[in-house]
């Protein structure tokens, strides 16, 4: 870890604007997997940006019937809410599938959306990796990658992103409100939020250097079964191999975005009408153009066959 | 005092301490965070700075130079050691890859520096300031490839296990090739990491010319000796004091980096220095159980009577390193006359393989016992059965030589009853419950049982307190609570009567913690010292010895009775002895079994596997505490789990290491992959292991579990993998569809 300076700010303007100073800064909410990353030198902020003092930690419902959930709402906290499960189920069940009950306690919203990948050449400084160093290569392309992606890959990164909380948001068609050192507010699509890596791996987001986000707004309620299905190794504590988040009406159309397969959460609108099809035509729709390596393209059966649990779950 | 004949009835079988379910003495200080592992001990020394390691990012090849100048300039930064600054040190005992020292690189994450800061984090961020200067060589790192001109190899674990490079009875090809039924068939097994909670650490501190190491270790006696001979310091400049270990698992059994470098760092520094190795460097700096492929081929008669066996099995090590040795049980475990085992070693440039608890058995068990359910399976018979049926009361290499005491057919037998085996059809993948596959796997366990000369001293004060010291070693077993009742037995006391110091090697040699043979030498070693503290208490009280009953905090002699503390009160009475071996274990062979039963689940979809159910029935000689053996061999089925379905030091054959180096990436079982564990042990006594009449438990629950894992996931789904670990993207293509 190397030394870093320190603020505290108390309002959303006051934090953009310290960023927007210091381009060798980074906030800090959790620091679940930031302070993982420092003692690591993955990551080598020389300044850090706390934001756990702007409040930002209220669950409120829209005019429009969703909920606006701030950015610092605890994963703990949103996953008990009880509009959250009793109108977004998917999301409930994917924020108790992730991590632990003490990183849930101390994990946010906002930060859950900007965890960074679990890729180990990502985590090892001695190897290439061009998402921490760019330019340097990527060591993953020719090793070991039971766990990385199968597709929306880059010959520069097949990283995959670890968040269980995002494929649900992505299913859901949460929207994530930012503002900027500038006072400037924006609204950013989910589908839009995450990036496919492309020869700029090392941004995982559209995100700004100054761009703090302030909370993550759901759409009124979609109704339907909501399923998480979370498939990993062993039973808990563990990175999804693939997930899949569906939400499925009585008339059998729905929605799905699979995780543990990209760069970011995984959803083709247009796939998801071949829903009341069945898992196989949905899933060779949804993962069309698919480039696994031998150490994974298990994953692309294991996603339809995942799919299909989940569709049968919905249906029971 | 010598064993050299069995044991006859002594004060041990009064078993009014011994054998009773006991808590551990030490609990409440580990559960209340006041027993002091190694990087803790604060107090033991003023002024402690903190090293931090670097390892190598090259698995092979030369330090050209090394740039310290920026980590030396940096905040709070002491002094900077770097492996071109020492020349190359020399090797432990049964170590093989060079820890510290010349130009040379061996594998990836060998340790090429060590920086001592005021603080860690100081000392953490100056590392990543020293400039390594490499030339990389080109290295093998792939056993598959090196397979199949690797050499045939002796070798001997260092825990008993010692296999020949071919060993043969009768005829086996001839055998094999008129056997009506043959099984020839090829299982893998991967690189595995101890990966226990708490990493290898180590505070050193110099007076003079004389090096106290407060460590992590299991084997007290070999770390002083280890430890002289790497750095070239007569052993009596020595101490090593490690009284609580956080795990080790075959891991600590030898002197690692943490020790050699703090040793180093603090002479660099001038005072004291603690260092522990990071969770990254567990898995590539130090040891871990080597990969393995191995060939099983049995021949049988239609009745299922085993004709021919064959086991033979190839790994990977540092040049110089020894073979895994996975064949070892196969040599005892089942009856027939024709027999061939043999082990071959391939050079690899990867990290030093070396024993990981039950070394050989572990991995070869993993083999045997699902060939052994295979074979079953073509000749149409209960696998309980034909374990059975090929029972066997000798060494069948050397058919004059009986078992101890052998009741592995009580062990299936019983847990059969127990486990409702009856119940299960013999078909696979006929039982259903919701989205889950069910099915049921047998296996036996076996592990050898070893004696090992074993040494203590009882001191016996004024209050009456009993005092035991050792160098003997609890690496989270329970040695602490079975040598105080031990002594609290021989000595007639109540539990909490008895003190207990262990680790510190100014305290008499034990048999130390490693191959399951702690437990009984080790008590064995205070049962000799209590003999002769007796025998001291008697001639103080002018008692004759033979007559003296010690029991409830008296000395009875006929009409007599003294407190023992009076014994005492013209001086504290110290008595030392150790416990040494005759040849019996040669006479007779000692080995420990179990019949190992596991439910699974297997998810019709994804091919996710959960365990269900688990029962072990164990027979492994008295049982000296029930309670914490049962923790011994839960843990053990636990880690049968985990290699079963989970444990993986991925390789990448490219670059040369272990990529999956923290605990994230090298995944263990967590609780919600342990399902409940039943644990029986049959009622027995072996009197030809020690007075004690105890055997090892620590590694029997782990040898044959992860078999009976497999076994169940092939009666649940019909799916025979023979790669560990089974993981389910190895199942997913052969599952039925699911649609």
């Amino acid at each position: 870890m190397k030394s870093f300076t320190y603020e505290r700010p108390g309002t959303p303007a006051e934090a953009a604007a310290a960023m927007a100073q210091r381009p060798d800064a980074k906030f800090i909410a959790g620091g679940t997997n930031l302070l993982d990353l420092m003692k690591l030198q993955v990551e080598a902020p020389s300044h850090l940006v706390d934001v756990n003092g702007l409040g930002l930690d209220a669950i409120e419902e829209t005019p429009e019937g969703g909920l606006r959930i701030g950015a610092l709402v605890r994963n703990t906290d949103l996953a008990a809410d009880d509009r959250v499960r009793r109108d977004y189920g998917v999301l409930a069940r994917a924020l108790l599938a992730g991590a632990t009950g003490q990183l849930r306690n101390q994990a946010t919203t906002a930060g859950n959306l900007l965890q960074r990948t679990r890729c180990p050449y990502f985590y090892d400084t001695a190897q290439a990796c061009n998402k921490r160093q760019p330019g340097s290569g990527c060591s993953a392309l020719d090793g070991v990658s039971r766990q990385l992606a199968v597709i929306g890959g880059s010959d520069a990164c097949i990283a995959t992103n670890p968040s269980d909380m995002a494929v649900a948001m992505r299913v859901l068609d949460a929207t994530v409100e930012t503002v900027d050192a500038g006072g400037t507010g924006r609204t950013i699509p989910i589908a839009a939020f995450h990036r496919l890596p492309g020869d700029e791996p090392e941004r995982d987001t559209v995100l700004k250097h100054d761009e703090l986000i302030t909370a993550v707004t759901l759409p009124k309620p979609l109704g339907g079964v909501q399923v998480y299905r979370k498939v990993r190794d062993r039973a808990s504590y563990a990175f999804a191999l693939v997930s899949v988040a569906v939400v499925i009406q009585p008339d059998g159309t729905g929605r799905v975005a699979f995780g543990g397969l990209a760069h970011k959460p995984w959803r083709v609108e247009a796939a998801e009408g071949e829903l009341p099809r069945g898992p196989k035509a949905t899933a060779s729709a949804a993962l069309a153009g698919a480039a696994p390596t031998p150490d994974n393209a298990f994953k692309l059966t294991l996603a339809e066959r995942t799919l299909g649990a989940a569709l049968k779950q919905a249906r029971a | 005092m010598k064993f050299d004949t069995p044991a006859g009835q002594n004060p041990i079988d009064r078993l009014r301490v011994v054998g009773c379910p006991t808590d551990r003495i030490d609990g409440k200080y580990k559960t209340t965070g006041t027993a002091a592992y190694a990087y803790e001990r604060h107090d033991v020394a003023d002024h402690q700075a903190y090293g931090y390691v670097l390892g190598a990012t090259i698995p092979k090849g030369r330090v050209r130079a090394v740039d310290t100048a920026a980590a030396k300039a940096a905040a709070g930064v002491i002094a900077v050691v770097t492996t071109l600054d020492v020349p190359k040190l020399g090797l432990g005992t049964m170590n093989y890859a060079s820890l510290f020292g010349g130009d040379r690189i061996q594998h990836y994450h060998q340790a090429v520096a060590v920086v001592v800061a005021e603080t860690f984090e100081q000392a953490r961020a100056a590392s990543f300031l020293v400039r390594i200067d490499y030339a990389p060589e080109a290295g093998r790192f792939d056993l598959a490839a090196e397979a199949p001109h690797a050499p045939p190899a002796k070798a001997d674990s260092g825990e008993g296990s010692g296999a020949d490079g071919a060993e043969r009875v009768g005829d086996f090809e001839g055998a094999f090739a008129q056997a009506p039924v043959q099984l020839d068939a090829t299982y893998t097994t991967s690189d595995e990491s101890h990966a226990m909670m708490e990493p290898h650490a180590t505070i050193a501190a110099w007076d003079g010319d004389r090096l106290t190491l407060w460590t992590s270790n299991q084997m007290i006696a070999w770390a002083k000796g280890s430890i002289a001979k790497i750095l070239g310091i007569p052993k009596q400049n020595v101490r090593v004091d490690s009284p609580y270990i956080g795990g080790g698992f075959g891991g600590k059994l030898f002197v690692r980096a943490d020790a050699v470098l703090a040793a180093l760092a603090a002479k660099a520094a001038g005072r004291p220095v603690k260092v522990a190795l990071t969770r990254p460097l567990v898995a590539n700096n130090t040891t871990h159980r080597p990969a393995t492929i191995q060939r099983v081929r049995i021949g049988a008669t239609r009745d299922g009577t085993i004709t021919a066996i064959a086991h033979e099995s190839v790994s990977g090590n540092v040049p110089g390193g020894v073979p895994e040795t996975a064949v070892d049980q196969t040599k005892l475990l089942y009856a027939g006359a024709n027999r061939l085992t043999a082990l071959r070693l391939a050079e690899l440039d990867l990290p030093e393989g070396n024993a990981m608890r039950a070394p050989g058995e572990a991995p070869g068990m993993l083999a045997l016992e699902v060939a052994m359910d295979e074979m079953a399976s073509m000749l149409g018979i209960d696998p309980v059965e034909f374990r059975i049926r090929n029972d066997t009361q000798v060494d069948p290499n050397q058919p004059d030589r009986p078992f101890s005491h052998r009741d592995l057919v009580g062990c299936l037998r019983l847990g059969a009853e127990r486990f409702g085996w009856a119940a299960r059809n013999p078909a696979p993948g006929q039982a259903r419950d919701g989205q889950w596959l069910v099915g049921m796997g047998v296996a036996a366990g076996f592990r050898n049982n070893l004696v090992m000369k074993s040494a203590a001293r009882v001191r016996l004060d004024a209050a009456g307190t009993v005092t035991v010291e050792t160098d003997m070693t609890d690496i989270g077993t329970g040695s602490y609570t079975i040598i105080a009742q031990t002594a609290a037995e021989m000595m007639g006391v109540p539990l909490d009567r008895v003190v207990v110091r262990l680790g510190d090697s100014d305290h008499p040699a034990a048999a130390g913690s490693g191959g399951q043979w702690g437990a009984n030498s080790a008590t064995a070693g205070v049962y000799a010292a209590c003999t002769k503290l007796r025998e001291a208490v008697a001639q103080r009280l002018g008692i004759n010895s033979a007559d003296a009953d010690f029991a409830g905090g008296e000395v009875r002699a006929g009409n007599l009775s003294v407190p023992l503390a009076q014994a005492a009160q013209a001086g504290e009475l110290v008595a030392e002895d150790a416990m040494e071996y005759g040849d019996l274990a040669k006479r007779q062979q000692q080995s420990t079994f179990a019949g190992h039963f596991v439910e699974v689940g297997v998810d019709v979809d994804t091919a996710e596997v959960r365990v269900r159910r688990m029962l072990a029935v164990c027979a492994a000689g008295r049982i000296l505490n029930p309670k914490s053996a049962r923790s011994q061999v839960i843990g053990g089925m636990t880690m049968g789990v985990g290699a079963a379905l989970m444990e993986k030091l991925s390789v990448d054959k490219k670059r040369g290491f272990f990529v999956n180096h923290d605990l994230a990436g090298y995944e263990v079982p967590v609780h919600a992959d342990i399902p409940h564990q039943e644990v029986i042990f049959l009622d027995e006594v072996d009197p030809t292991s020690s007075p004690m009449k105890a055997k090892g438990v620590g590694e029997l629950g782990l040898c044959g579990v992860g078999a009976a894992v497999a076994n169940a996931i092939t009666h649940a789904t019909g799916i025979r993998v023979r790669d560990f670990p089974l993981t389910l993207d190895k199942l997913l293509a052969q599952m039925p569809d699911a649609a």
